[in-house]
């Protein structure tokens, strides 16, 4: 559970890095690259991840597609829009500065 | 883009499941496909059924999803009682289509601005004078010399334009062709100008045209005449038109939607002013004048000024008018000229039908509202009836969470749906009545043509009624939904009267429309029938009536050979001359002097007429014999009882004199007949005096007579049968006289009640349409009264009531609220009567009768209404009833 709560306010900054490096990604694809980039650390409960993509969808700072796998079923594949990376910038400063200020706060206690 | 990728979700709320149900499934399977355990993998992913919930409220728009889901419920509701929701979507109909048809006609003959610029600048001017009679008279017509001079007087100001009424003219295209009907108006020179209207072809009239008497001949064709008539060929221009002598050239067509400003008559043809003989006759009143105001100038503090102003001219025209007033008493020409002007708002346009039928399309639009606000009660009524017996889904919803917004959602869908259907329905209704009730306004000479457009004026009214009818319909039951306590109303111990207090109200509230309706209707028909049997004094029966025309004018002898002639045709069976024909357009009086003395006040009307035209139109003699063929105007005269009795009281009037002016040849009373109509219907008898169709002047000499109407009475029951023949036969007598127009006795007689005909007959049916509505409303709310109390009754029908007590139960409270809303429906008619007065003949609102029919009719209309419901009740088996519930 604490896990989760570390991620929730981080959540759309994670997707859109990982939708930046690497387009269409399946919602699968994008936890696990969450997972494996933070070394396992950052385990959200995989299903919370689905009502973020389509809140960011909406927003339209992704957009969505449907692909035909190899195994003959469908997946639903994912990529960054142009405001997805005006959005991420703002997101990365946002991050910036507010764990900047925690670690001062840290720091000086 | 997303919006609408979540409206369209929302319509397809199912498919979205499937695509994230189909997602997740695909997120679940790549996990095990990854060497994850199932299970693991599934615990880490979390309740798949709330990932879908919330995707799914991200990704559709959820009110509209709801109220998706509230239509699709309404209309299963209404599918499910078939027979009340086509009962409720026709009556709705029925009224919304009624109202919509009373708007369009409203508005196209009242409130539509002309298709000019500036509309609502326009402005028309009338005068109130003291007639000669004493009697204040307002007119709108103006003589042009007058028009001129208060036209070049305030020219700084404001625009005044002459428009004459578009008379129905007789025309012909080229001199050998027979003789059309159009309607002509004459207008000066700068009505198309200022009015900003552009040729569709050619050129329109200019202030050039303006020039003088007779300088002119010009003429404009309207769009509409040049469509119909000319099937829009260019060529028409230079073609050449000829009325009476005069002979026009064509310049040019009018712009599309210009039709002239008479309201209910399109005119086909415009002509110069100047082109009148009128306009040179300063005695003339003949044509209306209109103001338009300069742009920038304010009509709030400028029309004052500006009326003042034109009341100085007018009088001085007056005052200047030596040869008017010739004889008159000069405290009477004075009051005479002591006029008042005043302006109205013509952006409208201005007509005689305008002022003739504004009261009836108002009492028409009243009563179309009343029907569809019975209707409206009646739904509201079967919807208020089916939301009590809803009352514990309502309850059951409320306790399993719903809002009670939402239920009032609910409830206003399905009164939307039924007002939409309905209004679908009702448009077509409107399509198909408007133009057919202005097809009713139908004298055969001049039929009420309007451009009955269905543009966004009348979309909005229609969309303004739908929005009234569901608020009427919907909210009444959906506030009472929404105010259901649950647990009592699942308990099932709501208080049982509730619905039926409020339904009650409601039929108080129907039968008193009702009641109003019926009670207009009955003065209306009742008038109708009165004018249609009011008796004539004359035969309307197989009389044809020849409008005859003779150019420059032919001499007596030669009319009344044409008559001799007429009456050898096989078919006529007599023939007769008069100048014109009884109950038509024209009347004209004249002075009355007696013994050389002043002319009385009171002119008297005449006819000129000839010998055996009273046998013809089977008016009888009191006194006296008919013309001889050798009597002369002046000379012999045959005056009928109001004549005399006005002229000579008292006196035998066979052989006294009378003279049509102070020092003129004298006229001998040789007859008198009973008082016959002679304009109209409606009038109280008038002095009427018939001199010989002869007319001879100072030398003795018969004088040219250039119109004259032949009057045949034939031997067919549709003498009409008989017009062609007649009509050839003059023209191939070849002596000069044409037939101009042709018609019957009895059409003029109709043409006279059209407009109470029209009311009469719509009135009746609005009060069929009302009695059924009530009728039906009382039955269903009878008989959901009685399925409500089937306990009640059951219980005291097992402790022994007996029949008449169980009658009484169920049908007391009704017959009061029946006799309660009758009493409110006619008061309120006495005083919807009196804004309509004008359109009744000899009724009064207060007469027993009018009173008593309606209030019978509803009453026989409860009591079937309410047997049904009644012999339920007495049918009411209570061993079966109490041991079902």
């Amino acid at each position: 559970m604490a896990k989760t709560d570390a991620l929730q306010g981080s959540l759309d900054l994670l997707v859109l890095k990982i939708l930046s490096r690497r387009p269409r990604l399946h919602g699968y694809a994008i936890m696990a690259a969450i997972a494996s980039r933070s070394g396992e650390v950052l385990r959200a409960e995989e299903g919370s991840l689905y009502p973020a993509l389509y809140r960011m969808e909406e927003a339209g700072w992704i957009r969505a597609e449907w692909i035909k796998k190899d195994s003959g079923r469908r997946a639903r594949v994912y990529e960054l829009t142009a405001a997805g990376k005006k959005q991420l910038g703002v997101e990365e400063s946002r991050w910036q500065s507010i764990s900047l200020a925690i670690n001062r706060v840290l720091r000086e206690v | 883009m997303s919006l609408w990728s979540r409206i369209s979700n929302a319509v397809h709320g199912e498919r979205l499941n499937r695509e994230i149900d189909e997602e997740l499934q695909s997120h679940i399977e790549e996990a095990i496909a990854s060497g994850r355990d199932p299970k693991e993998a599934r615990r880490a992913f979390g309740c798949a059924l709330h990932t879908r919930e919330a995707s799914h409220s991200i990704r559709a728009v959820g009110w509209l999803e709801s109220l998706l889901d509230d239509i699709s419920f309404g209309w299963r509701q209404l599918c499910r009682n078939k027979v009340t929701s086509v009962a409720a979507v026709l009556s709705l109909a029925l009224g919304i289509g009624s109202c919509v048809a009373a708007f369009r006609l409203i508005d196209a003959l009242l409130w539509r601005p002309l298709p000019m610029s500036n509309p609502g600048n326009l402005y028309v001017l009338s005068h109130k004078m003291t007639g000669f009679d004493g009697k204040p008279i307002e007119d709108g017509h103006w003589a042009t010399r007058d028009f001129n001079l208060m036209r070049d007087a305030v020219q700084d100001q404001a625009d005044l334009i002459a428009i004459s009424d578009a008379d129905r003219t007789d025309i012909t295209w080229s001199t050998d062709d027979d003789i059309e009907k159009a309607h002509a108006a004459y207008v000066s020179g700068n009505m198309f100008p200022i009015f900003g209207l552009k040729p569709a072809l050619g050129r329109l009239l200019s202030r050039v045209d303006d020039r003088g008497p007779g300088l002119s001949s010009y003429a404009v064709l309207s769009w509409d005449y040049w469509n119909h008539r000319f099937g829009r060929d260019p060529h028409v221009l230079g073609s050449l038109l000829h009325i009476g002598d005069q002979t026009f050239e064509i310049i040019g067509v009018g712009p599309r939607d210009f039709t002239g400003t008479e309201k209910g008559t399109v005119t086909d043809i415009f002509l110069p002013l100047s082109m009148n003989r009128f306009a040179t006759q300063d005695r003339m009143d003949w044509h209306r004048v209109f103001l338009m105001l300069k742009p920038g100038v304010n009509p709030a503090t400028a029309l004052e000024p500006l009326r003042q102003h034109l009341s100085a001219v007018n009088r001085a025209f007056g005052a200047d008018c030596a040869t008017c007033f010739r004889g008159a008493d000069q405290a009477a020409v004075n009051r005479y000229l002591n006029q008042t002007l005043s302006f109205y708002p013509a952006g409208a346009g201005i007509s005689d039908l305008q002022k003739e039928y504004r009261r009836l399309l108002g009492a028409l639009g009243f009563l179309a509202a009343l029907v569809l606000l019975i209707a409206c009660v009646n739904v509201a009524n079967l919807m208020t009836a089916q939301g009590a017996a809803r009352a514990q889904e309502m309850a059951l919803r409320i306790s399993i969470g719903a809002g009670r917004r939402r239920l009032v959602q609910l409830i206003l869908c399905q009164s939307t749906l039924l007002a939409v259907v309905a209004s679908v329905l009702g448009a077509f209704f409107a399509a198909w009545s408007a133009p057919f009730v202005l097809s009713l306004i139908n004298p055969p000479d001049n039929p009420a043509r309007l451009a009955l457009a269905a543009d966004w004026r009348v979309r909005l009214f229609g969309f303004g009624l739908i929005l009234v009818v569901v608020l009427l319909l919907g909210l009444l039951p959906a506030l009472r939904a929404s105010a259901v306590r649950p647990v009592a109303a699942l308990k099932g111990g709501e208080d049982p009267h509730s619905p039926r207090r409020i339904m009650r109200g409601a039929i108080a509230l129907q039968v008193a429309f009702c009641c109003l309706v019926l009670f207009l209707s009955s003065l209306f028909v009742a008038s109708f029938r009165r004018l249609q049997n009011r008796p004539l004094g004359f035969s309307t029966d197989r009389l044809l009536l020849l409008e005859t025309v003779a150019g420059k004018g032919q001499l007596p002898g030669v009319w009344i050979q044409t008559a001799e002639a007429l009456s050898a045709v096989p078919g006529a069976n007599s023939v007769a001359i008069a100048r014109w024909p009884l109950l038509g357009r024209i009347q004209i009086n004249s002075d009355i002097s007696i013994n050389g003395a002043p002319p009385s006040a009171t002119p008297a009307f005449f006819l000129n007429v000839s010998p055996g035209w009273l046998s013809t139109m089977k008016i009888p003699l009191v006194f006296g014999r008919d013309f001889y063929p050798q009597d002369t105007s002046p000379g012999a005269a045959i005056v009928n009882q109001t004549f005399a009795n006005t002229f000579f009281p008292g006196q035998d009037p066979i052989g006294r004199t009378f003279a049509r002016d102070a020092n003129q040849p004298l006229y001998h009373i040789v007859g008198v007949t009973p008082d016959v109509p002679y304009h109209d219907l409606r009038e109280p008898s008038r002095a009427v005096f018939y001199i010989p169709f002869v007319e001879i002047n100072d030398q003795s000499a018969p004088k040219a007579v250039d119109f004259a109407t032949f009057v045949i009475h034939t031997d067919t029951q549709n003498p009409l049968a008989l017009a062609g023949s007649l009509r050839q036969f003059i023209a191939q007598r070849h002596n000069g006289l044409r037939v101009s127009n042709i018609t019957t006795q009895l059409d003029l007689f109709r043409d006279q009640t059209i407009r109470e005909r029209l009311i009469a007959l719509l009135a009746a049916f609005f009060a069929v349409v009302a009695l059924l509505l009530a009728g039906i409303g009382l039955y269903a709310v009878l008989n959901y009264s009685v399925l409500r109390r089937r306990r009640e009754i059951g219980i005291r029908m097992a402790i022994g009531a007996p029949r008449v007590g169980i009658v009484r139960l169920v049908t007391l409270d009704v017959f009061v609220t029946i006799a309660l809303g009758c009493w409110a429906g006619v008061a309120l008619g006495f005083g919807a009567a009196r804004y309509v007065e004008s359109l009744f003949y000899q009724v009064k609102a207060t007469d027993a009768d009018m009173i008593a029919s309606p209030t019978c009719a509803i009453l026989l209309t409860a009591l079937v209404a309410t047997l049904p419901a009644v012999l339920r009740a007495l049918h009411t088996d209570p061993t079966e009833i109490l041991r079902s519930q």
